[in-house]
């Protein structure tokens, strides 16, 4: 691999030459196999998942949104089936977020850069939109036949439909995209109707621009070039990793097949591959899998299939290109016994760490209080002097009730000895446990004045609590501060 | 710099001319999509000078095809808002104060609306936290001097005490010493009595009994039998933990000697009703309210 490079030849040599590498247009040809029924079978998933999840309906109950997955914005819930997240347990999404990253890792670990190849979004979309492009303009030999000759009526007209199709496609996709933020089906009769908020149009004009671009036009561009992923990869892998190789030591060197067929007839050896550049045509980035691990290769398998097609008529054995790892490539040359090593330390610390953040965060989750009680001491002025000699402090609390009913709640304080406690706005009938009301899945912010007597003893200042009790369910909650003197 | 060399002579390209310690600069042109943008942001520009005002004349300025001006969009913002409070303000406007105080929504608007409101007017004197201070009423306890009812709160910030206002609460504290009342000793004394009746340290030797005569004589009329005040003529309460301008023998010397007049300003005209009501609602809601 190491050659001399000039500096002549890296800056490119010549002035005329840019700095960039123009795009070279690539035409995936169409395959079957392993590899592209399980993309097809994952793409139909995402897709159904994404397209069909904002339509799924879900009974919270009178008043509450029956949408299964909803973000609503404007009242600042979230809703996931059963669950309903309020905007201070985003944390959650950070447990999320760290979830998606250990299972990049472990995936990585496993087999390298398989999200890429089958789970990416970008992926995803693109390998939709070859399957349209290959349906309206025909198949690789097709596609470059009609690119090379002069642009018929014919030849207009399914380049006209494939555009059209790709921006339904991508419309579709930035509908589906709003569906999440409000009810669906209320949303899309507005839309449909041009009632919708002007922010959906927007979202809608945003997403379908991106889908349209990015899975239609930019394609192999986005992971070659824009996407951080294939750097960052690099740095996870080892020599275990599972990546799509082509394994030169059975390949090499490249013969035809009767010279191959005479070769071994004479007891010598020769070359699996045939040098029919099947692998290549297929490739969705346009590169050389046998020229190594690359980082174009994002590991969709597809050459696979398309080698396997090509030893299957030939009658070789399967799989002289395949999921194999590096140290596998050495110990076969040297007639060892290939090997596998998914259980590792690596991996197993993955699936530890994934396991124990499902863990906290199910835990948090189940333990989570539907009854909450946040305070705030006045700060100006922090305590009052009444004109019978009793201190008074003043505090804000703000009370949740995540539950979807009207619930009655009793307030007490314990501090200062015989601390009295008065709400603001609420008059008590019994006058030391103020009762309220709290409206179901709202907060609730109330003015609460505590009065202790005053001596010259008193400490500066001491804790004081605050206890909520619901009366019907007798869930607790309480909240400390601190009562403050002059 | 060097003399113009055409090739950098390890890359081959062609160079600026640009030279320092040896380093040469390269002439990379720009992108065209980079270059275009630029073009695009000038022309972009162009567009500005026509339809913002732009150029400043020597009186005026060129004032733009819009006729756009800060000052406009903020008035009209304003203008937007207040159509946009003005029902739930007109609600405030035709309750009672009772009713607000019994709504919790009006109440919270009321509360809302009167914290700022009580920012903006009051709080150079009172205190951002209504807190006051020396001479101005804390409006977080107990202790009023014209009442502590929703209605003589809001009267109180309606008309002010001493303002001038012909509904303004009346009456002060007279200067017994300026006016040659009462002889210092005397007044040394009944500083002392009034200490007294609110279990405050009186001076080692002090005439109890003079004390009490010379307050029986001279300020009974206002601070009624045994001091208690009385809220029609805002007279303070001297048995109470509270005091207005302190509670210091020198403090009530001064008080006594030369007698105190605190100006409350009326606020009608100033604000309107409901939001007087508002404010009226938020002081209530500090605490002290009766
Ligand atoms: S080299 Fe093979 S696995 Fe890699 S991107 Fe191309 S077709 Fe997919
Ligand atoms: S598809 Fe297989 S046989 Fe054909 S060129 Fe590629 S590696 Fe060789």
């Amino acid at each position: 691999m190491t050659k001399n490079v000039t500096s002549k030849e890296l800056m490119g040599g010549d002035d005329d030459l840019p700095l960039y590498a123009p795009q070279k247009k690539i035409y995936p040809q169409r395959v079957s196999g392993t590899f592209r029924r399980i993309k097809w079978g994952l793409m139909a998933l995402c897709l159904g998942v994404y397209y069909l999840l904002p339509l799924l309906r879900w009974n919270r109950g009178l008043g509450a949104p029956d949408q299964a997955v909803l973000i609503d914005l404007p009242n600042e819930r979230f809703y996931f089936f059963f669950i309903e997240l309020w905007p201070q347990e985003v944390y959650y999404f950070t447990g999320l977020l760290i979830l998606a990253a250990f299972t990049l890792f472990l995936m990585n670990a496993l087999g390298g850069r398989t999200w890429c190849g089958y789970l990416c979004p970008q992926t995803v979309w693109t390998d939709l939109f070859y399957a349209v492009e290959r349906w309206t303009e025909g198949d690789r030999r097709a596609r470059i036949k009609a690119d090379a000759g002069p642009l018929t009526a014919a030849r207009l007209a399914r380049r006209a439909l494939k555009q059209a199709i790709w921006l339904i496609i991508a419309w579709w996709t930035g509908g589906a995209w709003v569906l999440y933020f409000s009810d669906a089906p209320t949303l899309v009769k507005d839309l449909a109707t041009f009632q919708a908020p002007a922010i959906a149009y927007i979202w809608i004009g945003i997403l379908t621009a991106s889908t349209y671009l990015l899975a239609g036009h930019a394609r192999e561009q986005v992971c070659l070039y824009m996407c951080p992923w294939p750097r960052i990869q690099a740095a996870l892998t080892d020599e275990w990793a599972l990546n799509v190789t082509y394994k030169y030591d059975r390949g090499e060197p490249r013969c035809s097949v009767k010279k191959g067929r005479a070769q071994r007839a004479l007891g010598e050896t020769a070359g699996d591959c045939v040098d029919c550049n099947q692998c290549v045509a297929v490739c969705p980035t346009g590169i050389d899998i046998r020229n190594g691990a690359q980082l174009g290769c994002i590991q969709c398998g597809l050459c696979i299939d398309a080698c396997d097609n090509v030893m299957k008529r030939i009658g070789r054995p399967m799989r002289l290109i395949g999921y194999d790892n590096d140290i596998n490539v050495q110990r076969r040359t040297s007639g060892k016994a290939e090997v596998f090593r998914p259980v590792r330390s690596r991996t197993v610390v993955y699936a530890a760490l994934i396991a124990m953040v499902c863990a906290v965060m199910l835990h948090a989750l189940l333990t989570r209080s539907l009854l909450d009680l946040n305070v705030l001491h006045d700060r100006n002025p922090v305590a009052v002097k009444l004109s019978a000699g009793a201190i008074r402090n003043g505090y804000t609390l703000r009370f949740l009730n995540k539950r979807g009913f009207d619930r009655v709640i009793a307030v007490d304080v314990d501090g200062p000895a015989n601390a009295q406690i008065h709400i603001v706005g609420v008059d008590s009938v019994t006058p030391d446990r103020p009762m309220i009301v709290l409206a179901r899945d709202a907060t609730t912010e109330l003015r609460v004045l505590v009065t202790a007597s005053f001596d010259e003893t008193m400490e500066k200042t001491q804790p004081v609590k605050f206890r909520i009790t619901d009366i019907g369910l007798g869930e607790v909650a309480s909240a400390t501060d601190h009562f403050v003197t002059p | 710099m060097s003399q113009h060399n055409d090739t950098d002579h390890i890359s081959g390209r062609s160079t600026t001319g640009h030279e320092w310690d040896g380093i040469e600069e390269l002439n990379t042109p720009l992108p065209r999509w980079w270059v275009l943008t630029f073009y695009a942001t000038i022309i972009w520009a162009f567009g500005y000078w026509v339809v913002y005002p732009a150029w400043p004349l020597v009186s005026g300025y060129t004032a733009g095809v819009l006729h756009y001006t800060n000052r406009a969009a903020v008035t009209a913002n304003l203008a937007q808002l207040e159509t946009m409070r003005g029902e739930k303000m007109k609600a405030l406007g035709t309750a009672s104060l009772a009713e607000i105080e019994n709504d919790p929504a009006l109440l919270a608007l009321a509360r809302a609306r009167g914290k700022t409101v009580f920012g903006d007017n009051c709080a150079p004197c009172h205190g951002s936290g209504a807190a006051g201070a020396k001479g101005y009423p804390n409006l977080n306890d107990d202790d009023w001097l014209w009442g502590g009812t929703l209605e003589q709160i809001m009267q109180t910030i309606q008309f002010g005490a001493r303002s001038g206002h012909a509904r303004a609460h009346e009456g002060q504290m007279l200067a017994f010493g300026k006016d040659g009342v009462l002889k210092s000793d005397e007044i040394v004394t009944v500083a002392n009595y009034v200490r007294s009746l609110s279990g405050l340290s009186t001076r080692k030797g002090y005439d109890a009994a003079k004390g009490e005569k010379i307050f029986a004589d001279n300020c009974v009329a206002c601070h009624g039998d045994g001091g208690k005040g009385n809220q029609e003529l805002g007279a303070a309460n001297l048995t109470d933990k509270i005091w207005l301008y302190g509670s210091d023998e020198a403090t009530l010397i001064e008080t006594i000697s030369n007698g105190r007049a605190g100006v409350m300003p009326a606020w009608e005209g100033r604000l309107d009703p409901s939001t007087i009501k508002a404010m009226a609602v938020y002081v209530h809601s500090l605490g002290g309210g009766k």
